[in-house]
């Protein structure tokens, strides 16, 4: 996967290259490659001269950072237990046929990440799932599989 | 520096400000147990294992020791039967992780603990630090850090960073009260090490498919 590294010396200039901005520009990073690549990484911690070790510290410390390529489209199927109650195991199981991948997982053309999450806060709705932020409620296992179709 | 008095196990005790209350009670000849603590590093307060009852402003509290500082008047026991049950206890969780390290095994034998009372988990990490704070702040290198969180935090070497600083220094070897510093370094060279450089070092020609682990 090729990586403009002008395009992460410009995230950094934003702000400043200032290291009390290490995990905003992180969070930049992660929101536009949906990863955090090593050449990303090596160049941050240059340009902030922060050390390796506390950038892998926070990388792996919060679960909005990921240290592997992530897809396009990152879908959440929620498991809380409304949702649960409600069928969200065959949700996730429709969506894991039809993406040939488990949570936690991203195909091999990277195009979706799948994860489970434990309550989106919109019980009502359940069972919910969410595809790049977008919330689709009260979805049935068919319709789940139809939803991923509008995504490329 | 102004100068005060505190009481340590019922000894009138002289420590400066700043102090912390390990620090004083060394002055006076009283030990108090750490496993975390190290004198050429700051203050860190990860294990525990030093705490002690500390009355001060007619409050009486369990204080880490190693962090807290000393006050003035205060009233400080180190050696009561309810800090005996809780440090066995923390003995008692840490030796899930490090059953045979050395230091644990002494504080078990002082305080009676059980080595096998929690189920096992051997990570025979107890993350006192003491490697990722030596690197980091005395030989300033940081080739070692914390990866992940909660239970699953644990050290990891940076093999870019190791791969050249290490090898010639390797101070943090004799601080860690487990084997596992030493564990983790001798996984991270193996990884770091291309499999022909490894089977070159151990003295065979590398044409078999041992990668060099026959040596
Ligand atoms: S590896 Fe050893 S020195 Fe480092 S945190 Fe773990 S127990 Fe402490
Ligand atoms: S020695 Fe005080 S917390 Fe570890």
């Amino acid at each position: 996967m090729c990586m403009d590294i002008t395009r992460i010396d410009q995230i950094i200039d934003d702000h400043n290259a200032e290291q009390s901005s290490l995990i905003q520009i992180l969070l930049d990073i992660q929101a536009e490659h949906h990863w955090l690549p090593k050449q990303a990484l090596d160049r941050v911690a240059e340009k902030l001269d922060v050390p390796m070790n506390r950038i892998q510290h926070i990388t792996t410390f919060y679960k909005a950072f990921s240290q592997v390529p992530k897809g396009r489209h990152q879908i959440h199927v929620c498991m809380g237990t409304a949702c649960h109650v409600r069928g969200a195991q065959r949700v996730l199981d429709t969506i894991s046929d039809a993406t040939r991948i488990k949570a936690g997982e991203t195909d091999a053309e990277l195009k979706f990440s799948l994860e489970t999450v434990n309550c989106l806060g919109c019980c009502a709705l359940g069972p919910v799932m969410v595809v790049d932020g977008e919330y689709h409620g009260n979805v049935a296992p068919a319709q789940a599989a139809d939803v991923l179709k509008n995504y490329e | 520096m102004s100068e005060f008095v505190l009481q340590i196990d019922g000894k009138e005790v002289t420590a400066r400000e700043g102090m912390t209350i390990v620090e004083a009670a060394k002055t006076a000849g009283i030990r108090i147990p750490t496993l975390c603590h190290h004198d050429q590093l700051e203050p860190y307060g990860a294990c525990r294992i030093c705490t002690v009852e500390a009355e001060a402003n007619g409050r009486n509290q369990l204080v880490a020791a190693c962090v807290y500082p000393a006050e003035k008047g205060m009233v400080v026991q180190t050696k009561t039967e309810k800090l005996a049950k809780i440090r066995k206890v923390l003995v008692e969780q840490m030796m899930a992780h490090a059953p045979d390290a050395p230091q644990l095994l002494e504080l078990a034998e002082e305080y009676g603990a059980d080595r096998d009372r929690f189920d096992k988990d051997p990570s025979f990490c107890i993350l006192c630090g003491l490697c990722v704070r030596y690197c980091n702040e005395v030989k300033k290198k940081n080739a070692i850090g914390y990866i992940d969180r909660g239970p699953r935090r644990e050290i990891s070497f940076i093999p870019d960073v190791a791969g050249k600083e290490c090898w010639d220094c390797k101070e943090c070897f004799p601080l860690c009260p487990t084997s596992a510093l030493q564990a983790a370094y001798v996984l991270t060279e193996a990884l770091a090490t291309p499999p022909e450089e490894a089977a070159q070092e151990a003295g065979c020609a590398g044409s078999c498919s041992c990668s060099g682990s026959c040596g």
